[in-house]
């Protein structure tokens, strides 16, 4: 038996890399808050301002390079009851298939009138379509006005957040600016990305 | 896969059969970094930065801008190509055909900046605001003190009151950064405003830039 060359096991232990491995993953499940989906990709401008955006409770605007505005909202519920609202403002009534699909939609931007067709669609075609489209916020037709009052009104305690490409046009923000003042919403959110402060 | 060896001891009885238990994780490793790589890319670790800002209501006519003193008053007005322009004090007629009133500046830090303007006007909040920082930072005063002293320090009566203007040939970063330089420099009042005609007049006879098409659809509205 001696002179046999000794197999050797090529068992190795896991037991450790799998403590390992569990730890980093619980410390990423806890830690991490999921991307949302965003219909446009946008870039917001840097800042030196460090506050950070509240957890819960906000409508945000998103507004990209060509003026098209997307909103949505974080809370499930607050979207169905705006879309009911919105409805009775425009005198459409979803059914409540609608409703549901709605409910589920992370962001949403197309006119009112619009709307009962664009949930009909299956979900692919949706996030394809919804690049064309944005809410009407012109001064004939200003739709955004009416989401954010009705927001407003389910959700007392929303705070906007504005998320608006680094290259959108002024006369655009102003308008969105003055649309808020109408409403009496003074106090908002500009999301920006984080530079360094210069030394002064 | 759990692995259980046996000891095979050439059929001795008596003695019981000893298992070797050993559970093989190699699997279990694979699934949790399948998965740890999962959530590190479907995740975002920090959350994004934000700016508040107050607007004044429509309805009140705010004093506040309207009384200024003229020597503490600065317009800064947002111009085409990422240009930015500022002028001190308040328009009046004759300063149309004064090609002293409008300066250029840019944002960038340098002695023809905004920062050095509202730096060098705003000198001694700025200094004040300096020193209770380092006292915050040797923890002399508590946090909520400082942030309260810092805005008793803004509401300094000789301190620069900014107006932020921008034309329709701006964009959104330019206004971020004129907020951003409110910001760094300590002003305690600024407001974002609607750009007059007289501005553009202004914009026009220092740059010829076509800053008059913006006056006719203003009219035409």
């Amino acid at each position: 038996m001696s002179n046999k060359i000794k197999k050797k096991s090529t068992f190795i232990d896991m037991t450790a890399m799998s403590d390992v491995t569990v730890l980093l993953l619980t410390f990423f499940m806890l830690t991490s808050t999921f991307v949302q989906k965003e219909p446009v990709q946008v870039n917001p401008p840097q800042s030196v301002s460090e506050i950070k955006i509240p957890e819960t409770n906000i409508v945000s605007v998103l507004i990209e390079p060509n003026g098209k505005v997307f909103m949505s909202l974080d809370k499930q519920p607050d979207r169905r009851e705006v879309l009911q609202k919105m409805g009775e403002f425009y005198k459409i009534e979803f059914t409540p298939e609608e409703l549901k699909t709605f409910e589920l939609l992370p962001s949403f931007g197309v006119p009112i009138r619009g709307m009962k067709e664009f949930l009909a669609l299956p979900t692919e075609r949706q996030d394809q379509i919804i690049m064309d489209y944005g809410i009407p916020c012109d001064s004939l037709n200003n739709e955004f006005k009416e989401w954010m009052r009705n927001a407003k009104l389910v959700n007392k305690d929303l705070s906007i957040a504005i998320k608006a490409d680094a290259k959108t046009p002024y006369p655009m923000m102003r308008d969105i600016m003055n649309t808020l003042q109408d409403l009496r919403e003074n106090r908002y959110n500009l999301i920006t990305s984080l530079k360094d402060m210069p030394e002064i | 896969m759990a692995e259980i060896q046996e000891n095979n001891d050439n059929g001795k009885k008596g003695k019981q059969k000893k298992f070797n238990v050993r559970v093989d994780f190699t699997p279990m490793v694979d699934m949790n970094m399948l998965l740890i790589t999962f959530f590190m890319l479907c995740t975002t670790m920090s959350k994004p930065q934000t700016m508040e800002i107050a607007m004044p209501r429509k309805d009140v006519i705010d004093d506040d801008m309207t009384l200024v003193k003229e020597s503490n008053a600065v317009t800064i007005l947002l111009g085409k190509d990422d240009k930015v322009y500022y002028y001190l004090g308040r328009l009046k007629e004759e300063d149309y055909e004064n090609p002293e009133k409008l300066k250029e500046a840019n944002f960038s830090g340098d002695e023809n900046s905004i920062r050095t303007l509202l730096l060098g006007r705003n000198r001694e909040v700025v200094q004040q605001i300096k020193e209770l920082k380092l006292r915050k930072e040797n923890l002399e005063i508590a946090d909520s003190t400082y942030k309260k002293q810092v805005t008793e320090i803004k509401k300094d009566k000789d301190a620069p009151r900014v107006s932020i203007k921008a034309s329709d040939f701006a964009n959104y970063k330019n206004l971020i950064d004129a907020l951003d330089e409110m910001h760094i420099c300590n002003i305690g009042v600024y407001a974002i405003e609607d750009i007059t005609a007289g501005d553009l007049r202004l914009l026009e006879n220092l740059t010829g830039g076509g800053y008059e098409k913006q006056t006719e659809t203003e009219v035409k509205q």
